[in-house]
Protein backbone atom coordinates (compact mmCIF):
# COMPACT_ATOMS: atom_id res chain seq x y z
CA UNK A 1 0.00 0.00 0.00
CA UNK A 2 2.84 2.25 1.15
CA UNK A 3 4.60 1.37 -1.97
CA UNK A 4 2.02 1.74 -4.28
CA UNK A 5 1.34 5.17 -2.95
CA UNK A 6 5.17 6.18 -3.51
CA UNK A 7 4.92 4.95 -6.89
CA UNK A 8 1.74 7.11 -7.82
CA UNK A 9 3.54 10.09 -6.43
CA UNK A 10 6.92 9.70 -8.55
CA UNK A 11 5.00 8.74 -11.31
CA UNK A 12 2.77 12.31 -11.08
CA UNK A 13 6.45 14.09 -10.16
CA UNK A 14 7.88 12.77 -13.55
CA UNK A 15 4.76 13.26 -15.35
CA UNK A 16 4.67 17.27 -14.37
CA UNK A 17 8.46 17.17 -14.55
CA UNK A 18 8.35 15.88 -18.67
CA UNK A 19 5.96 18.90 -18.71
CA UNK A 20 7.84 21.11 -17.24
CA UNK A 21 10.96 20.67 -19.39
CA UNK A 22 9.37 18.92 -23.03
CA UNK A 23 8.94 22.59 -24.58
CA UNK A 24 12.46 23.74 -23.97
CA UNK A 25 13.57 20.11 -25.20
CA UNK A 26 11.06 20.67 -28.02
CA UNK A 27 13.23 23.56 -28.94
CA UNK A 28 16.22 22.03 -28.74
CA UNK A 29 15.09 19.40 -31.11
CA UNK A 30 13.55 21.98 -33.50
CA UNK A 31 17.18 24.28 -33.27
CA UNK A 32 19.28 21.15 -34.33
CA UNK A 33 16.83 20.17 -37.22
CA UNK A 34 18.04 21.19 -40.71
CA UNK A 35 15.78 23.93 -42.17
CA UNK A 36 14.51 21.56 -45.09
CA UNK A 37 12.86 19.18 -42.45
CA UNK A 38 11.26 22.04 -40.32
CA UNK A 39 7.75 21.26 -42.29
CA UNK A 40 8.14 17.80 -42.78
CA UNK A 41 4.79 16.10 -42.84
CA UNK A 42 4.24 13.69 -40.62
CA UNK A 43 6.44 16.19 -37.92
CA UNK A 44 8.83 13.92 -35.99
CA UNK A 45 9.70 14.34 -32.46
CA UNK A 46 13.27 13.06 -33.01
CA UNK A 47 14.77 14.69 -36.53
CA UNK A 48 16.15 12.42 -38.68
CA UNK A 49 19.26 14.76 -39.40
CA UNK A 50 21.40 16.42 -36.29
CA UNK A 51 22.90 20.13 -37.99
CA UNK A 52 24.35 22.42 -36.19
CA UNK A 53 23.67 25.08 -39.01
CA UNK A 54 20.92 26.91 -37.20
CA UNK A 55 23.40 27.55 -34.59
CA UNK A 56 26.41 28.99 -36.54
CA UNK A 57 24.02 31.11 -38.82
CA UNK A 58 22.33 32.60 -35.56
CA UNK A 59 25.15 33.14 -34.00
CA UNK A 60 27.54 34.39 -37.44
CA UNK A 61 24.95 35.92 -39.78
CA UNK A 62 22.36 37.09 -37.63
CA UNK A 63 24.57 38.64 -34.91
CA UNK A 64 23.41 36.84 -31.97
CA UNK A 65 26.78 36.67 -30.70
CA UNK A 66 26.83 40.80 -30.74
CA UNK A 67 23.14 40.62 -28.97
CA UNK A 68 24.73 38.28 -26.27
CA UNK A 69 28.00 40.44 -25.56
CA UNK A 70 25.38 43.30 -25.38
CA UNK A 71 23.39 41.32 -22.93
CA UNK A 72 25.85 40.90 -20.78
CA UNK A 73 27.49 43.99 -20.61
CA UNK A 74 24.01 45.37 -19.79
CA UNK A 75 23.33 42.92 -16.77
CA UNK A 76 26.95 43.05 -15.51
CA UNK A 77 26.70 46.94 -15.79
CA UNK A 78 23.06 46.95 -13.83
CA UNK A 79 24.46 44.72 -11.19
CA UNK A 80 27.55 46.90 -10.62
CA UNK A 81 25.35 49.71 -10.08
CA UNK A 82 22.46 47.68 -7.96
CA UNK A 83 24.59 45.62 -5.82
CA UNK A 84 26.89 49.16 -4.80
CA UNK A 85 23.65 51.26 -4.02
CA UNK A 86 21.58 48.84 -3.03
CA UNK A 87 24.05 47.08 0.07
CA UNK A 88 24.88 51.14 1.37
CA UNK A 89 21.53 51.68 1.51
CA UNK A 90 20.85 48.58 3.34
CA UNK A 91 23.86 49.43 5.42
CA UNK A 92 22.56 53.00 6.16
CA UNK A 93 19.21 51.44 7.17
CA UNK A 94 20.70 48.30 8.99
CA UNK A 95 23.22 50.21 11.17
CA UNK A 96 22.40 54.19 11.46
CA UNK A 97 19.83 56.69 12.51
CA UNK A 98 19.03 59.55 10.56
CA UNK A 99 16.32 61.77 9.72
CA UNK A 100 13.70 60.27 7.32
CA UNK A 101 14.82 57.06 7.91
CA UNK A 102 11.25 55.27 8.09
CA UNK A 103 9.66 57.77 6.35
CA UNK A 104 12.34 56.92 2.98
CA UNK A 105 12.27 53.04 3.61
CA UNK A 106 8.67 52.78 3.17
CA UNK A 107 8.42 54.68 -0.07
CA UNK A 108 11.62 52.25 -1.10
CA UNK A 109 9.51 49.36 -0.21
CA UNK A 110 6.54 51.32 -1.96
CA UNK A 111 8.40 50.39 -5.28
CA UNK A 112 8.19 46.63 -4.66
CA UNK A 113 4.20 46.75 -5.80
CA UNK A 114 4.66 49.75 -8.39
CA UNK A 115 4.15 47.59 -11.79
CA UNK A 116 7.32 48.64 -14.35
CA UNK A 117 5.21 49.02 -17.23
CA UNK A 118 3.32 52.19 -15.10
CA UNK A 119 6.66 54.09 -15.21
CA UNK A 120 7.41 53.69 -19.01
CA UNK A 121 5.73 56.56 -20.56
CA UNK A 122 7.54 58.94 -18.05
CA UNK A 123 11.03 57.25 -17.81
CA UNK A 124 10.62 57.08 -21.80
CA UNK A 125 10.39 61.16 -21.54
CA UNK A 126 13.57 60.98 -19.31
CA UNK A 127 15.65 59.37 -20.79
CA UNK A 128 15.14 61.10 -23.63
CA UNK A 129 15.59 64.57 -21.58
CA UNK A 130 18.50 62.86 -20.12
CA UNK A 131 20.19 62.38 -23.85
CA UNK A 132 19.95 58.27 -23.31
CA UNK A 133 17.44 57.48 -25.81
CA UNK A 134 18.75 54.29 -27.75
CA UNK A 135 21.45 53.96 -25.72
CA UNK A 136 22.75 51.00 -23.20
CA UNK A 137 23.00 52.90 -20.57
CA UNK A 138 19.56 54.08 -20.83
CA UNK A 139 18.51 50.16 -20.34
CA UNK A 140 21.36 50.08 -17.10
CA UNK A 141 20.04 52.91 -14.98
CA UNK A 142 16.40 51.86 -15.82
CA UNK A 143 17.10 48.64 -14.87
CA UNK A 144 19.44 49.47 -11.62
CA UNK A 145 16.32 51.57 -9.99
CA UNK A 146 14.44 48.73 -10.23
CA UNK A 147 15.60 46.50 -8.95
CA UNK A 148 17.15 49.06 -6.11
CA UNK A 149 13.80 48.02 -3.68
CA UNK A 150 14.24 44.21 -3.34
CA UNK A 151 17.74 43.82 -3.59
CA UNK A 152 17.68 46.48 -0.49
CA UNK A 153 15.17 44.81 1.68
CA UNK A 154 16.94 41.38 0.80
CA UNK A 155 20.62 42.67 2.20
CA UNK A 156 19.35 44.62 4.81
CA UNK A 157 17.22 42.07 6.64
CA UNK A 158 20.20 39.61 6.32
CA UNK A 159 22.82 42.75 7.77
CA UNK A 160 20.10 43.01 10.44
CA UNK A 161 21.29 39.48 11.30
CA UNK A 162 25.01 40.21 11.66
CA UNK A 163 25.54 40.80 15.54
CA UNK A 164 26.09 44.42 16.55
CA UNK A 165 29.03 42.97 18.38
CA UNK A 166 31.00 43.31 15.60
CA UNK A 167 30.56 47.03 14.88
CA UNK A 168 32.01 47.64 18.08
CA UNK A 169 35.16 45.34 17.82
CA UNK A 170 35.79 47.20 14.54
CA UNK A 171 35.66 50.79 15.97
CA UNK A 172 37.62 49.80 18.84
CA UNK A 173 40.32 48.91 16.38
CA UNK A 174 40.28 52.85 15.16
CA UNK A 175 38.05 51.19 12.01
CA UNK A 176 35.54 53.94 10.34
CA UNK A 177 31.86 52.84 9.19
CA UNK A 178 33.46 52.25 5.86
CA UNK A 179 36.15 49.51 7.18
CA UNK A 180 32.69 48.08 8.66
CA UNK A 181 30.72 47.94 5.67
CA UNK A 182 33.30 46.91 2.91
CA UNK A 183 35.27 44.77 4.71
CA UNK A 184 33.29 42.84 7.46
CA UNK A 185 29.86 43.26 6.86
CA UNK A 186 30.24 42.69 3.10
CA UNK A 187 32.10 39.57 2.70
CA UNK A 188 30.00 38.23 5.89
CA UNK A 189 26.54 38.41 3.87
CA UNK A 190 27.84 36.47 1.11
CA UNK A 191 24.36 34.09 1.33
CA UNK A 192 22.17 36.80 0.79
CA UNK A 193 23.75 37.44 -2.34
CA UNK A 194 23.13 34.60 -3.93
CA UNK A 195 19.30 34.65 -3.96
CA UNK A 196 19.84 38.27 -4.86
CA UNK A 197 21.93 37.77 -7.88
CA UNK A 198 19.26 35.03 -9.31
CA UNK A 199 16.32 37.11 -9.14
CA UNK A 200 17.79 40.23 -10.64
CA UNK A 201 19.51 37.94 -13.14
CA UNK A 202 16.39 36.47 -14.31
CA UNK A 203 14.42 40.36 -14.64
CA UNK A 204 17.57 42.29 -15.77
CA UNK A 205 18.39 39.25 -18.35
CA UNK A 206 15.39 38.76 -20.03
CA UNK A 207 13.67 42.06 -19.83
CA UNK A 208 11.57 42.91 -22.88
CA UNK A 209 8.99 46.02 -22.72
CA UNK A 210 11.95 48.24 -22.17
CA UNK A 211 14.47 47.63 -24.37
CA UNK A 212 11.59 47.29 -26.78
CA UNK A 213 10.77 51.10 -26.74
CA UNK A 214 14.12 52.65 -26.09
CA UNK A 215 16.36 50.75 -28.58
CA UNK A 216 15.97 51.59 -32.05
CA UNK A 217 20.08 50.84 -33.28
CA UNK A 218 19.49 47.04 -34.09
CA UNK A 219 23.47 47.22 -33.15
CA UNK A 220 22.58 47.93 -29.58
CA UNK A 221 19.54 45.18 -29.48
CA UNK A 222 19.70 42.69 -26.40
CA UNK A 223 18.73 39.37 -26.74
CA UNK A 224 15.01 39.55 -25.74
CA UNK A 225 14.27 42.31 -28.38
CA UNK A 226 16.74 40.84 -31.04
CA UNK A 227 14.38 36.89 -30.64
CA UNK A 228 11.35 38.95 -30.82
CA UNK A 229 12.35 41.05 -33.31
CA UNK A 230 14.10 38.00 -35.60
CA UNK A 231 10.97 35.96 -35.05
CA UNK A 232 8.65 38.80 -36.03
CA UNK A 233 10.68 39.37 -39.27
CA UNK A 234 11.35 35.84 -40.48
CA UNK A 235 8.25 34.05 -39.33
CA UNK A 236 9.13 30.62 -40.46
CA UNK A 237 12.90 30.26 -39.27
CA UNK A 238 12.28 28.57 -36.20
CA UNK A 239 14.83 26.53 -36.14
CA UNK A 240 17.03 29.93 -36.07
CA UNK A 241 14.84 31.49 -33.75
CA UNK A 242 14.98 28.49 -31.16
CA UNK A 243 18.85 28.31 -31.56
CA UNK A 244 18.81 32.19 -30.87
CA UNK A 245 16.76 31.03 -27.97
CA UNK A 246 19.26 28.51 -26.66
CA UNK A 247 21.77 31.43 -26.82
CA UNK A 248 19.54 33.86 -24.62
CA UNK A 249 18.56 30.67 -22.05
CA UNK A 250 21.73 28.92 -21.57
CA UNK A 251 23.66 31.46 -19.90
CA UNK A 252 21.11 31.80 -17.33
CA UNK A 253 20.81 27.90 -17.13
CA UNK A 254 24.19 27.76 -16.00
CA UNK A 255 23.92 30.56 -13.92
CA UNK A 256 21.42 28.70 -11.80
CA UNK A 257 22.78 25.41 -11.61
CA UNK A 258 26.39 26.77 -10.45
CA UNK A 259 24.31 28.77 -7.57
CA UNK A 260 21.17 26.32 -6.97
CA UNK A 261 22.78 24.52 -4.07
CA UNK A 262 23.41 28.13 -2.07
CA UNK A 263 20.02 29.45 -3.79
CA UNK A 264 17.15 27.01 -1.96
CA UNK A 265 19.30 27.65 1.45
CA UNK A 266 19.32 31.05 1.36
CA UNK A 267 15.40 31.88 0.10
CA UNK A 268 15.25 28.84 3.20
CA UNK A 269 16.54 31.38 5.81
CA UNK A 270 15.29 34.32 4.41
CA UNK A 271 11.82 32.75 5.03
CA UNK A 272 12.67 31.81 8.29
CA UNK A 273 14.25 34.70 9.57
CA UNK A 274 11.01 36.73 8.03
CA UNK B 1 22.77 48.31 21.22
CA UNK B 2 22.46 51.95 19.64
CA UNK B 3 22.60 52.73 16.49
CA UNK B 4 25.15 55.72 14.99
CA UNK B 5 24.33 58.83 14.11
CA UNK B 6 25.08 61.61 12.14
CA UNK B 7 26.74 62.30 8.46
CA UNK B 8 28.27 59.29 7.83
CA UNK B 9 24.70 57.59 7.62
CA UNK B 10 23.52 60.09 4.45
CA UNK B 11 26.60 59.16 2.67
CA UNK B 12 25.59 55.28 2.26
CA UNK B 13 22.08 56.52 2.22
CA UNK B 14 22.16 59.40 -0.34
CA UNK B 15 23.09 58.00 -3.46
CA UNK B 16 20.83 55.25 -3.71
CA UNK B 17 17.82 57.27 -2.79
CA UNK B 18 18.94 59.68 -4.95
CA UNK B 19 18.92 57.69 -7.88
CA UNK B 20 16.13 55.99 -6.55
CA UNK B 21 14.15 59.01 -6.90
CA UNK B 22 15.16 60.18 -10.35
CA UNK B 23 14.49 57.10 -12.28
CA UNK B 24 11.13 56.26 -10.33
CA UNK B 25 9.64 58.54 -7.94
CA UNK B 26 9.97 61.58 -10.44
CA UNK B 27 8.91 59.36 -13.47
CA UNK B 28 5.24 58.27 -11.05
CA UNK B 29 4.63 61.99 -10.46
CA UNK B 30 5.59 62.85 -13.50
CA UNK B 31 3.08 60.43 -15.16
CA UNK B 32 0.24 61.76 -12.80
CA UNK B 33 0.43 64.94 -14.15
CA UNK B 34 1.07 63.66 -17.82
CA UNK B 35 -2.38 62.06 -17.67
CA UNK B 36 -3.93 65.34 -16.93
CA UNK B 37 -2.45 66.90 -20.43
CA UNK B 38 -3.06 66.08 -23.98
CA UNK B 39 0.42 64.78 -24.20
CA UNK B 40 1.36 62.98 -27.94
CA UNK B 41 5.05 62.07 -29.09
CA UNK B 42 4.45 65.32 -31.43
CA UNK B 43 3.44 67.94 -29.39
CA UNK B 44 6.21 66.60 -26.51
CA UNK B 45 7.07 70.71 -26.04
CA UNK B 46 3.50 72.10 -26.31
CA UNK B 47 1.28 70.04 -23.44
CA UNK B 48 -2.34 71.31 -23.12
CA UNK B 49 -3.80 70.73 -19.71
CA UNK B 50 -6.86 68.65 -20.54
CA UNK B 51 -8.59 68.24 -16.91
CA UNK B 52 -9.75 64.50 -16.68
CA UNK B 53 -10.24 63.96 -20.38
CA UNK B 54 -7.97 61.13 -20.35
CA UNK B 55 -9.52 59.72 -18.16
CA UNK B 56 -12.94 60.12 -20.11
CA UNK B 57 -11.63 58.68 -22.77
CA UNK B 58 -10.03 55.34 -20.92
CA UNK B 59 -13.52 54.51 -19.45
CA UNK B 60 -15.38 55.11 -22.18
CA UNK B 61 -13.18 52.92 -24.83
CA UNK B 62 -14.48 49.56 -25.27
CA UNK B 63 -10.97 47.72 -25.47
CA UNK B 64 -10.36 48.70 -22.24
CA UNK B 65 -13.19 47.26 -21.03
CA UNK B 66 -12.38 44.08 -22.76
CA UNK B 67 -8.79 44.38 -21.40
CA UNK B 68 -10.00 44.16 -18.24
CA UNK B 69 -12.46 41.26 -18.78
CA UNK B 70 -9.19 39.75 -20.18
CA UNK B 71 -7.07 39.60 -17.08
CA UNK B 72 -9.72 38.61 -15.22
CA UNK B 73 -10.16 35.30 -17.02
CA UNK B 74 -6.29 35.13 -17.04
CA UNK B 75 -5.79 35.66 -13.83
CA UNK B 76 -8.39 33.21 -12.96
CA UNK B 77 -7.07 30.37 -14.61
CA UNK B 78 -3.51 30.99 -13.74
CA UNK B 79 -3.67 31.82 -10.09
CA UNK B 80 -5.29 29.22 -8.76
CA UNK B 81 -3.26 26.67 -11.31
CA UNK B 82 0.43 28.41 -9.76
CA UNK B 83 -0.67 28.07 -6.18
CA UNK B 84 -2.34 24.40 -6.39
CA UNK B 85 0.04 22.81 -8.26
CA UNK B 86 2.97 25.13 -6.62
CA UNK B 87 2.15 23.38 -3.64
CA UNK B 88 1.09 20.15 -4.13
CA UNK B 89 4.81 19.80 -5.77
CA UNK B 90 6.89 21.58 -3.07
CA UNK B 91 4.72 18.98 -0.53
CA UNK B 92 6.01 15.93 -2.64
CA UNK B 93 9.41 17.58 -2.76
CA UNK B 94 10.63 19.39 0.40
CA UNK B 95 11.97 16.68 2.28
CA UNK B 96 15.29 15.55 1.18
CA UNK B 97 14.36 12.17 -0.65
CA UNK B 98 16.39 10.26 -3.94
CA UNK B 99 15.49 11.93 -6.83
CA UNK B 100 14.16 15.47 -4.81
CA UNK B 101 17.33 17.72 -5.90
CA UNK B 102 16.88 16.52 -9.93
CA UNK B 103 12.91 17.24 -9.48
CA UNK B 104 13.56 20.62 -8.13
CA UNK B 105 15.38 22.11 -10.77
CA UNK B 106 13.23 20.16 -13.34
CA UNK B 107 10.40 21.98 -12.02
CA UNK B 108 12.61 25.74 -12.17
CA UNK B 109 13.59 25.11 -15.78
CA UNK B 110 10.59 27.00 -16.83
CA UNK B 111 11.18 30.10 -14.26
CA UNK B 112 14.63 30.79 -15.37
CA UNK B 113 13.44 30.33 -19.29
CA UNK B 114 12.58 34.08 -20.03
CA UNK B 115 9.32 35.24 -21.33
CA UNK B 116 10.07 35.87 -24.59
CA UNK B 117 12.21 32.54 -25.00
CA UNK B 118 8.56 31.00 -23.74
CA UNK B 119 6.33 32.59 -25.36
CA UNK B 120 8.18 31.74 -29.03
CA UNK B 121 8.12 28.28 -27.81
CA UNK B 122 4.56 28.01 -26.75
CA UNK B 123 3.65 30.43 -30.06
CA UNK B 124 5.21 27.35 -32.14
CA UNK B 125 4.10 24.42 -30.08
CA UNK B 126 0.24 25.63 -30.54
CA UNK B 127 0.67 27.26 -34.23
CA UNK B 128 -2.19 25.79 -36.90
CA UNK B 129 0.30 23.62 -38.14
CA UNK B 130 2.50 23.30 -34.87
CA UNK B 131 2.87 19.83 -32.63
CA UNK B 132 0.12 19.97 -30.74
CA UNK B 133 -2.43 19.58 -33.41
CA UNK B 134 -0.86 16.96 -34.91
CA UNK B 135 -0.63 15.33 -32.14
CA UNK B 136 -4.78 15.29 -31.43
CA UNK B 137 -5.72 14.67 -35.31
CA UNK B 138 -2.94 12.34 -36.46
CA UNK B 139 -1.43 10.61 -33.22
CA UNK B 140 -4.84 10.78 -30.83
CA UNK B 141 -7.35 11.27 -33.21
CA UNK B 142 -9.08 13.26 -30.67
CA UNK B 143 -10.07 15.67 -33.58
CA UNK B 144 -10.48 15.60 -37.25
CA UNK B 145 -9.45 19.42 -37.78
CA UNK B 146 -6.74 21.06 -36.77
CA UNK B 147 -8.04 23.37 -33.78
CA UNK B 148 -7.08 27.07 -34.17
CA UNK B 149 -5.56 27.90 -30.32
CA UNK B 150 -4.09 31.38 -31.32
CA UNK B 151 -6.78 33.06 -33.79
CA UNK B 152 -9.71 32.42 -31.52
CA UNK B 153 -9.67 34.88 -28.77
CA UNK B 154 -11.43 32.44 -25.75
CA UNK B 155 -9.11 29.41 -27.24
CA UNK B 156 -6.43 32.00 -27.26
CA UNK B 157 -6.51 33.06 -23.68
CA UNK B 158 -6.53 29.73 -22.21
CA UNK B 159 -3.16 28.89 -24.16
CA UNK B 160 -1.66 32.11 -22.14
CA UNK B 161 -3.42 30.90 -19.08
CA UNK B 162 -1.46 27.38 -19.60
CA UNK B 163 1.68 29.54 -20.39
CA UNK B 164 1.57 31.58 -17.02
CA UNK B 165 1.11 28.44 -15.16
CA UNK B 166 3.66 26.50 -16.88
CA UNK B 167 6.19 29.17 -16.36
CA UNK B 168 5.15 29.78 -12.92
CA UNK B 169 4.93 26.54 -10.68
CA UNK B 170 8.85 26.29 -9.80
CA UNK B 171 8.31 30.13 -8.69
CA UNK B 172 5.46 29.25 -6.56
CA UNK B 173 7.58 25.70 -5.24
CA UNK B 174 10.39 27.36 -3.55
CA UNK B 175 8.83 29.89 -1.88
CA UNK B 176 5.89 26.93 -0.81
CA UNK B 177 9.01 24.88 -0.10
CA UNK B 178 10.69 27.17 1.86
CA UNK B 179 7.53 27.61 4.51
CA UNK B 180 7.36 23.63 4.50
CA UNK B 181 10.53 23.47 6.43
CA UNK B 182 9.51 25.62 8.94
CA UNK B 183 6.52 23.40 9.77
CA UNK B 184 7.49 21.95 13.18
CA UNK B 185 7.63 17.98 12.64
CA UNK B 186 6.78 17.31 15.83
CA UNK B 187 2.79 18.27 14.90
CA UNK B 188 3.37 15.87 11.83
CA UNK B 189 4.00 13.15 14.33
CA UNK B 190 1.44 13.80 16.73
CA UNK B 191 -1.04 13.51 14.00
CA UNK B 192 -0.14 10.54 13.06
CA UNK B 193 -0.44 8.40 16.23
CA UNK B 194 -3.55 10.37 16.11
CA UNK B 195 -4.66 8.69 12.71
CA UNK B 196 -4.79 11.52 11.18
CA UNK B 197 -4.15 10.90 7.13
CA UNK B 198 -2.72 12.46 4.37
CA UNK B 199 -5.37 14.96 3.41
CA UNK B 200 -6.19 15.74 7.22
CA UNK B 201 -2.98 16.20 8.08
CA UNK B 202 -2.24 18.64 4.60
CA UNK B 203 -5.83 20.21 5.83
CA UNK B 204 -5.35 20.73 9.74
CA UNK B 205 -1.91 20.95 9.84
CA UNK B 206 0.25 22.03 6.81
CA UNK B 207 -2.01 24.48 5.60
CA UNK B 208 -2.85 26.45 9.01
CA UNK B 209 1.01 26.89 9.67
CA UNK B 210 1.87 28.48 6.43
CA UNK B 211 -0.85 30.92 5.81
CA UNK B 212 0.63 34.01 5.35
CA UNK B 213 2.90 32.33 2.53
CA UNK B 214 -0.10 31.27 0.77
CA UNK B 215 -1.38 34.75 1.23
CA UNK B 216 2.66 36.61 0.11
CA UNK B 217 1.89 34.19 -2.63
CA UNK B 218 -1.63 35.03 -4.11
CA UNK B 219 -1.02 38.07 -3.66
CA UNK B 220 2.25 38.36 -6.09
CA UNK B 221 1.02 36.11 -8.09
CA UNK B 222 -2.57 38.59 -9.18
CA UNK B 223 -0.08 41.04 -9.41
CA UNK B 224 1.70 39.52 -11.76
CA UNK B 225 -1.60 38.53 -13.63
CA UNK B 226 -2.17 42.45 -13.94
CA UNK B 227 1.39 42.39 -14.93
CA UNK B 228 1.51 40.25 -18.17
CA UNK B 229 2.77 41.83 -21.25
CA UNK B 230 5.22 39.84 -23.09
CA UNK B 231 3.48 36.77 -24.06
CA UNK B 232 0.20 38.16 -24.82
CA UNK B 233 2.49 41.40 -27.03
CA UNK B 234 4.44 38.31 -28.68
CA UNK B 235 1.63 35.46 -29.18
CA UNK B 236 -1.52 37.36 -29.90
CA UNK B 237 -0.56 41.00 -29.96
CA UNK B 238 -3.95 41.45 -28.90
CA UNK B 239 -5.93 40.03 -31.88
CA UNK B 240 -7.88 39.56 -33.66
CA UNK B 241 -9.89 42.26 -33.12
CA UNK B 242 -8.45 43.37 -30.14
CA UNK B 243 -10.03 40.23 -28.69
CA UNK B 244 -7.47 39.40 -26.39
CA UNK B 245 -6.24 42.22 -25.34
CA UNK B 246 -4.81 43.16 -21.65
CA UNK B 247 -4.47 46.10 -20.05
CA UNK B 248 -0.78 46.62 -20.51
CA UNK B 249 -0.51 46.15 -24.26
CA UNK B 250 -3.42 48.41 -24.80
CA UNK B 251 -1.26 51.10 -23.15
CA UNK B 252 1.73 50.09 -25.09
CA UNK B 253 -0.24 49.97 -28.15
CA UNK B 254 -2.14 53.38 -27.22
CA UNK B 255 1.58 55.13 -26.50
CA UNK B 256 3.84 54.15 -29.52
CA UNK B 257 1.36 53.38 -32.53
CA UNK B 258 -1.19 55.82 -31.33
CA UNK B 259 1.27 57.88 -30.04
CA UNK B 260 -1.48 58.96 -27.21
CA UNK B 261 1.26 58.70 -23.82
CA UNK B 262 -1.90 61.44 -21.88
CA UNK B 263 -3.99 58.43 -22.91
CA UNK B 264 -1.94 55.87 -21.95
CA UNK B 265 -0.65 57.51 -18.92
CA UNK B 266 -4.24 57.87 -17.52
CA UNK B 267 -4.57 54.29 -18.20
CA UNK B 268 -1.58 53.16 -16.19
CA UNK B 269 -2.67 55.41 -13.09
CA UNK B 270 -6.02 53.40 -13.48
CA UNK B 271 -4.19 50.40 -13.33
CA UNK B 272 -1.81 51.24 -10.63
CA UNK B 273 -4.89 52.27 -8.64
CA UNK B 274 -6.64 48.98 -9.35
CA UNK B 275 -3.72 46.95 -8.13
CA UNK B 276 -3.56 49.38 -5.38
CA UNK B 277 -7.17 48.75 -4.16
CA UNK B 278 -6.95 44.77 -5.25
CA UNK B 279 -3.91 44.61 -2.65
CA UNK B 280 -5.64 46.74 -0.07
CA UNK B 281 -8.69 44.36 -0.28
CA UNK B 282 -6.24 40.97 -0.08
CA UNK B 283 -4.59 42.68 3.00
CA UNK B 284 -7.98 43.13 4.88
CA UNK B 285 -9.68 39.59 4.12
CA UNK B 286 -6.76 38.38 5.24
CA UNK B 287 -6.86 40.58 8.79
CA UNK B 288 -10.31 39.01 9.17
CA UNK B 289 -9.54 35.75 8.79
Amino acid sequence: MRSLKTFCIYALLVAGGVISIYPLVYMLLTALKPMTLLFEFPPRFLPSEMTLSNFREAWGSQNFALYLLNSLLVTLASFALIFLLSSMLAFAYSRFDFKGKSLSFAIIMGGLVIPSLTLLIPQFVLIRQLGLFDSRWGLIVVYAAGSIPFTTFLLKGFFDSITRDIDESVEMEGGGAWTLFASIILPLSKPAFVPATIFNALTVWEEFPWALTIINDPLKRTLPIALANFQGQYTTQWGIVFAGSLIAVIPIILLFLLLQRYFIAGITAGAVKG
Amino acid sequence: MRKKNGAAGYLFFLPGFLFFALFILYPLIRNLIYSFYDFRLTNINQLKFVGLDNYKHVFGDEVFWISIRNIFIYGIISVPGQMILGFLVAYALYQNRPGTKTFRVLYFLPVITSWVVASLIFKYVFADQGFLNYAITDILHLSDRTISWLSEPGKALIVLGILGIWKGVGWAMVIYMAALQGVPKDQYEAASLDGCNAWNQIRYITLPSIRSTTFFIQMMLIIGAFNVFTSVYLITNGGPLHQTEVMLTRMYQKAFSEYDLGYASALSYVFAVIIAGLTAVQFRLNKQE
